[in-house]
């Protein structure tokens, strides 16, 4: 499968990354290149086989509800461009 | 005697003797450091007055007789686990100012360990990459050859320990970001089973697939790293509950008894001859310490590059869509509203081999086409773990090479990424199956590069990789070479 550059475009944006025309076709022919390679995994039948998102066999870890200390606000907010009052300043969200 | 040079067993020795203190050692780790570093570039962030407080209090635990295997040992650690108080920049613009307010759990349990850290060690960006020329800040060179590559993405910390700047290091390992640097730059280096040594703390690049692990200078040291940095912990839901044995009674002779299996499919197109011959001549000494080989096939090996960039950039688009200059790090300060704000962030932030990696990882996952990249590489996985499971019902250990070639040129692979994905192309089925691997020194090229042989077993099986390395080692001579700086 080949990838286009408006589909390059729209993933970059989807990822909120702003690309430039020549990363855009930069990407395009790089992305593409790898793409196709992986288009090798196409020729095993796999429509039997189960997906595997884990390779070790952990089924739920529980652990027991208990109330803990938590990092303080002050600390959590240390690495913050801009905060106040503790919380997180953005630029404005709504009009 | 140059106390820099001293593996971790041997200093501790020394120490343990009073015949040398950790202040002394730490002055000569930094010596060496000040006198090598502005050529191999290992180090992001040498944290030398903290390290120098740490020797002083580690010397007198040891005044006490309160001594443990790791007390006073100047380590280093990849700047992608959390050190509170030490910058952790991931190799990251994003990342550059970056002090964390907590410690990942390794580098907790090393400070508790009494062990003095020397620094953070360069990286790819978020450990992407195989050179480590993807660091945003600079590239690390091969000791053994300035003009080469360390391998990546561990490049830094398997740099520092191969020069001597370091007397045992941590690194991380997604796709073989221990193992492959190690092989390049003449060191051991072991990535664990998943789910042996606790992620927390250690900034997220593919969740399924990364593991931390020691890089040293040989395998007893490393056998001594594993004994501290194992074990579950309640912050990492995917760490194991299993008990953490003495990977030290591993270091005992004889491989009588051990099979071992050769995967034919681990022979690349175009592999350097020189790897061969030293990986051939490798096997031939196991054979010769009482191991049985036979020959093995892993059928669906030539699928695991593809499974694994699919699966690996789509972790990391999701992982990293958290950097986003609103709670740490870089934010562009240009933008009038959120949106642009997130977009110049990213963009300025985020270097290309990164951003590349999130597009490819965003377009797997995304509406019309996760069925047939992103779905398509988990079943092929789960193929990949079932040729590793029925090899291991005959076979104690593999062995193969750990790439197919020797430390590549600087600037060589740049700008053909998926030339750069290649070279990965013997380790990272070990990360998709979760199962442990190891490096460890095995020759040297005709033009005297460091060529590793990878040991893999099955999952929690750590001891009988270290067994077989050692016993490898102690018939060799390759980790008592070091490079002329």
């Amino acid at each position: 499968m080949k990838i286009t550059k408006e589909q390059v475009a729209h993933v970059a944006k989807l990822a909120r990354l702003r690309l430039d025309d020549a990363a855009v076709e930069l990407y395009t022919g790089q992305l593409g290149d790898i793409l196709e390679y992986m288009d090798t995994l196409n020729s095993l039948d796999i429509k039997e086989v189960a997906a595997t998102s884990h390779a070790i066999s952990i089924i739920n870890a529980f652990r027991e509800d208990e109330v803990k200390s938590s990092m303080p606000v002050k600390r959590a907010l240390s690495n913050a461009p801009q905060s106040e009052d503790g919380s997180f300043i953005v630029p404005k969200v709504i009009g | 005697m140059d106390l820099y040079s001293l593996t971790i067993h041997e200093a501790h020795e020394l120490l343990k003797k009073r015949e040398i203190s950790s202040v002394e050692l730490a002055s000569a780790v930094f010596d060496r450091i000040g006198q090598v570093d502005d050529k191999v570039c290992a180090y992001l962030t040498p944290a030398k007055d903290r390290a120098m407080a740490d020797a002083g209090a580690a010397d007198e635990l040891i005044r006490r007789g309160e001594m443990r295997p790791l007390t006073g040992i100047p380590l280093a650690i990849k700047d992608i686990l959390c050190t509170e108080g030490i910058r952790t920049t991931c190799g990251s613009k994003i990342l550059e100012d970056f002090i964390p307010p907590y410690s990942s759990t390794v580098a907790k349990k090393l400070a508790d360990a009494h062990a003095v850290i020397a620094g953070k060690t360069n990286l790819d960006e978020f450990a992407m990459g195989s050179s480590t020329e993807h660091s945003a800040f600079m590239p690390t060179h091969n000791p053994w050859d300035l003009t080469r590559i360390p391998g990546g993405s561990s490049g830094g910390s398997a740099a520092a320990v191969a020069a001597d700047e370091c007397i045992g290091a941590i690194g991380t390992d997604t796709g073989g970001s221990i193992r492959q640097p190690c092989s390049h730059c003449g060191a051991v280096g072991l990535k664990p089973t998943y789910g042996r040594v606790s992620r927390f703390g250690l900034v997220a690049f593919a969740s399924s697939l990364d593991q931390i692990g020691p890089i040293t200078k040989d395998v007893t040291d490393c056998a001594l790293l594993m004994n501290e940095i194992c074990g579950h912990d309640p912050m990492d839901s995917t760490s194991v509950s299993r008990s953490v044995p003495d990977y030290t009674e591993a270091l005992r002779p004889g491989l009588q008894g051990l099979v071992v299996g050769i995967p034919k499919e681990y022979r690349a197109e175009g592999m350097d001859e020189d790897v061969t011959e030293a990986v051939t001549a490798a096997i031939k000494v196991i054979e010769g310490l009482g191991a049985r080989c036979k020959e093995v096939s892993l059928p669906h090996t030539q699928y695991a590059l593809a499974t694994y960039y699919l699966i690996a950039p789509a972790e990391a688009s999701s992982n990293l869509a958290r950097y986003d200059g609103v709670k740490y790090g870089f934010r562009d300060n240009t933008a009038d509203d959120l949106t642009q704000m997130y977009q110049n962030t990213r963009s300025n932030g985020f270097g290309p081999e990164v951003q590349r990696r999130i597009i490819i990882g965003t377009y797997a996952l995304s509406a019309g086409y996760y069925e047939a990249y992103y779905g398509k590489a988990s079943q092929v996985r789960t193929l990949i773990i079932e040729d590793f499971k029925r090899t291991f019902e005959t076979c104690d250990v593999l062995l193969s090479p750990v790439t197919p070639t020797p430390a590549f040129k600087l600037g060589e692979k740049l700008d053909d990424p998926l030339a750069m994905y290649l070279s990965d192309i013997f380790t990272l089925p070990a990360n998709l199956a979760g199962i442990p691997g190891l490096s460890v020194p095995c020759g040297f090229s005709k033009q005297g590069l460091p060529i590793g042989l990878q040991i893999l077993g099955k999952h929690f099986d750590e001891e009988k990789l270290i067994r077989v390395a050692y016993n490898f080692e102690q018939a060799t001579d390759y980790h008592t070479r070091r490079p002329r700086l």
